[in-house]
């Protein structure tokens, strides 16, 4: 049996050999991952973003043990910083989500960027897609300590779930462009500290100088303290309004059919970049024109237009 | 790329993770992927998060004197589990009798206190290929 037939059989040793597989960039993984693909599509994912330490892999835990009552399949994937200096990475989100350790229902992985910046790792898409063929309902993805512009999880998440807590900063933060524009949920955690209400009105007040035309979908702000577990139903049930409202609206169907554009898009051009660098430029090429690029003797603009007119003329 | 990912693991009831930490941050150091679960792990819960994180090294550090019952506890899993490509690795107070005698069962290795990280480094690479 292949690993893609092990996995749609529920081996989830299978899951883990795949995607380490597809972390490692191996030819293996595409093949595995073209059997999967129409076994996917049932799963919502579901990203928490936000500021290092404001509570994101505690949140993603109660919210887990909340799925898990209403019976539902969790995956969990997530990020943490792979060292630029030394590629090494801790990944130690897991201990905030020791109480799920030994549940078949749920899959943990822990992932290091690797590189990729945005927030989450060049594999996290196609993890995502093994986890859905595995047959989890619900996938988190848990981006690394987010800045104001990591918005790559955006393009990969159903729903968004911006994480932040009082004392992160007034109003001027609040109206900045990036990961605040991209929240569907805004969820104020460590809700137990002096600070909330303030950090409450910052989000609201954004928000309202924003126009929401009529049916369409306003960010909500949420209040919890998940190690207090308070505020979680209720963010499910945000949560699950804003699926509603996704299906309701017709907006999943352009959502998906955007994803599926990006990465479509994605993979040909990586297809075609490889085959003209491998199949068409004669050996040495590359670097004669990068030396004569440092000599001052081209300009790179001319001289990749000069490449690519050379490729398609012949 | 291929990485080596290790999963550094606190058994049983053992507060003090100042060692497994060192070690963790030796190993990030080292360029390998490191999974910390923090304390009081149980075997099948260190079992399930080798499984899923597909490790290649389990590092197992007590201080509490209940190695010869959880290290073996810990083999057994993965033999019921019919993994035969994960390392285990020791660390800890761990009697040099004791050590010998795990290693005879299979623990790939003990490293007591002062141990130099960089050997530990060296001997998972030796040990890991990748």
């Amino acid at each position: 049996m292949n690993l893609a037939e092990r996995i749609l059989n529920g081996d989830r040793k299978a899951v883990a050999t795949l995607i380490t597989l597809v972390e490692n960039d191996s030819p293996e993984s595409t093949k595995q991952l073209s059997i999967l693909h129409s076994h996917c599509g049932n799963a919502h994912v579901i990203g928490v973003t936000g500021a290092p330490g404001c509570g994101k892999s505690t949140l993603i835990s109660k919210l887990t043990a909340e799925y898990r009552k209403l019976g539902k399949r969790i995956g969990i994937i997530a990020i943490d910083p792979t060292s630029p200096f030394t590629g090494g990475a801790f990944l130690g989100d897991r201990i905030r989500m020791q109480e799920h350790f030994t549940d078949k229902n749920i899959f943990i992985r822990s992932m290091g960027s690797r590189g990729s910046l945005g927030g989450i790792a060049k594999s996290t898409a196609d993890t995502v897609k093994i986890l859905d063929a595995f047959g989890k309902d619900i996938i988190f993805i848990e981006t690394i300590g987010a800045g104001q512009a990591d918005v790559e999880i955006a393009k990969i998440a159903l729903t968004l779930l911006v994480v932040t807590m009082p004392g992160s900063g007034d109003d001027v933060q609040a109206i900045k462009a990036g990961i605040l524009e991209t929240g569907d949920i805004f969820v104020i955690n460590k809700a137990d500290i002096p600070g909330t209400e303030q950090a409450e009105l910052y989000l609201e007040q954004m928000l309202n100088l924003t126009s929401y035309p009529a049916g369409k979908w306003k960010p909500r702000v949420m209040k919890t303290s998940a190690s207090l577990n308070t505020g979680i139903t209720e963010l499910v049930d945000a949560i699950q309004s804003h699926i509603e409202y996704l299906k309701k609206s017709g907006e999943i169907g352009a959502k998906i059919k955007e994803k599926a554009r990006i990465e479509f898009m994605a993979l040909v051009k990586q297809n075609v970049t490889k085959y003209i660098l491998e199949q068409v430029i004669k050996k040495g090429e590359l670097e004669e024109t990068i030396e004569r690029i440092i000599k001052r003797q081209i300009d790179p603009y001319s001289a990749a237009d000069e490449l690519v007119g050379k490729i398609f003329s012949e | 790329m291929k990485k080596i990912r290790v999963l550094i693991a606190k058994l049983g009831l053992n507060g003090h993770d100042r060692g497994a930490k060192v070690v963790a941050r030796a190993l990030r150091d080292a360029g390998m992927e490191v999974i910390y679960t923090g304390l009081h792990q149980t075997p099948e819960q260190v079992m399930e998060t080798a499984i899923q994180e597909d490790v290649d090294v389990i590092g197992l550090s007590l201080l509490s004197g209940a190695h010869m019952t959880l290290f073996p506890m810990m083999q057994k899993l993965l033999k019921e589990h019919r993994i035969d490509n994960i390392m285990i690795i020791g660390g800890g107070i761990i009697p040099e009798e004791d050590s010998s005698k795990l290693k005879q069962a299979g623990i790939a290795e003990i490293f007591g206190p002062g141990t130099d990280t960089r050997e530990i480094v060296e001997f998972i690479r030796s040990k890991v290929k990748k």
